[in-house]
């Protein structure tokens, strides 16, 4: 069938409150559960983290129905997908994530740390989760990233340059005290003092 | 800056500040955002086969113990790029209300039945040219708290990924001619008309199942790489 060329991209419309039941695994039809919260798989390698947090609104008040999604490359720096032409991963490792806020508006992912992945000029980006944050009151998603502190590479990140230095602590997730596989803090402002960087991409 | 994927086809988005859409107000970032060039993080995203999606994900109609009530229908579409290519093998989630515009959720307390046999969720995958179909109940209006008086028009929520990270979509297909247009913020704060149109679908006589069941055409239009965007705002 000939496709005529479009006008232009379908508009976003918010994920409203209710998504829960149809896009996570906690919801009420009974999903294949492909995706979840937690990514490791029992064959990947790496450093297994956590990564949690609490999403705030311009009221600083808990966001309690809010998605986030989150993208990244293994341990090796090799991204799940066919288009990353360089190495093939050699886990069932997915890289992709999904969680609904709790009552709380907190969060967690369990998953591992990710590679230094390449920039468009081949210059090593620091290791980094890519993340969207959708929610009721959100009518088009918005894109962070999650870094780590205590990262030397964070130094020479060439997107972490581009933001100014008093709002780059706003995109690097806090290792918090405690034995065990690390966890690490990453709040997320939606709006005021504290906003979270988000990018225009 | 060039980009992948251009960002002069985010122009049809609505803004993220719509205050006639009252809870943007405290949810809408109050800082400009960084633009940034794509690099491998953003240009790549998560592949789902064929095992994520079982055989009767699509049919919405077929999950409870018997029929769900309402208008049976059938929504189909083409997901592509802005260029009119398709986008084969990708996952197509889709939520809605039942056919009294209720749904299965703790929050939601509308004073209208829910029905056992209807969770209004669903899965598909767009086949090897892009196409995509579901069977579902044509789900109702519902009132929500926004301002007086305030009615959704009927709507199904539909998410895609789609080739890349940054050609995420979320969003809304409504049904043609519904008389709440109007006065609905989510649906009019994308300020284009254009844009605004290509969310609502289009009844297909064609596909329609004689003796069976109405069907609506829903195309899903993914943002391209190097697209020339035609719309100028």
């Amino acid at each position: 069938m000939q496709q005529e060329k479009p006008d232009g991209v379908t508009p976003s419309q918010t994920v409203g409150p209710y998504f829960a039941y149809g896009l996570t695994s906690n919801g009420k039809y009974d999903w294949n559960d492909a995706f979840g919260n937690n990514l490791v798989t029992s064959d990947t390698s790496g450093d297994r983290i956590r990564v949690e947090g609490t999403v705030f609104d311009g009221d600083g008040a808990p966001v309690v129905d809010c998605m986030l999604e989150i993208w990244q490359a293994d341990a090796q720096g090799r991204f799940s997908d066919p288009q990353d032409k360089r190495a093939l991963t050699n886990s069932t490792f997915k890289g992709f994530g999904r969680v609904g806020t709790d009552a709380k508006g907190g969060y967690a992912f369990d998953t591992i740390k990710p590679g230094q992945v390449a920039d468009p000029d081949g210059k090593p980006q620091a290791p980094h989760i890519v993340l969207a944050v959708f929610a009721r009151g959100m009518l088009l998603h918005l894109y962070s990233r999650i870094y780590f502190d205590g990262e030397a590479a964070n130094a020479a990140d060439p997107v972490l340059a581009l933001v100014p230095a008093d709002r780059r602590a706003t995109l690097i997730a806090t290792r918090q005290p405690g034995g065990g596989n690390a966890v690490y803090r990453f709040d997320i402002h939606l709006q005021g003092d504290k906003e979270t960087v988000f990018f225009d991409v | 800056m060039t980009l992948v994927y251009p960002v002069q086809s985010l122009a049809a988005h609505p803004p993220r500040l719509s205050p006639g859409y009252k809870s943007t107000v405290k949810r809408s970032p109050s800082k400009p955002l960084i633009p940034m060039r794509h690099t491998l993080s953003e240009l790549t995203g998560p592949v789902y086969g064929h095992e994520t999606v079982r055989e009767n994900d699509h049919d919405l109609t077929v999950q409870g113990k018997g029929e769900p009530l309402g208008e049976r229908i059938i929504v189909h579409g083409h997901v592509l790029d802005e260029d009119g290519r398709g986008v084969p093998n990708t996952l197509v989630e889709l939520w809605q209300a039942n056919a009294c515009g209720r749904y299965v959720h703790v929050v939601d307390q509308h004073p209208a039945p829910l029905d056992p046999n209807f969770t209004g969720a669903g899965r598909a995958q767009s086949d090897a040219e892009g196409y995509y179909r579901f069977i579902t109940i044509k789900p109702g209006a519902y009132p929500w708290g926004n301002h007086h008086n305030a009615w959704r028009p009927a709507h199904i929520h539909f998410s895609v990924f789609g080739h890349s990270f940054v050609s995420r979509l979320v969003t809304q297909m409504y049904f043609p001619g519904d008389p709440l247009f109007p006065f609905d913020p989510i649906f009019n704060s994308v300020t284009d008309e254009k844009a605004r149109n290509r969310m609502v679908s289009a009844f297909d006589l064609e596909n329609t199942k004689p003796d069976w069941a109405l069907c609506y055409r829903f195309n899903i239009v993914l943002r391209g790489r190097n697209a020339t965007p035609t719309e100028t705002k």
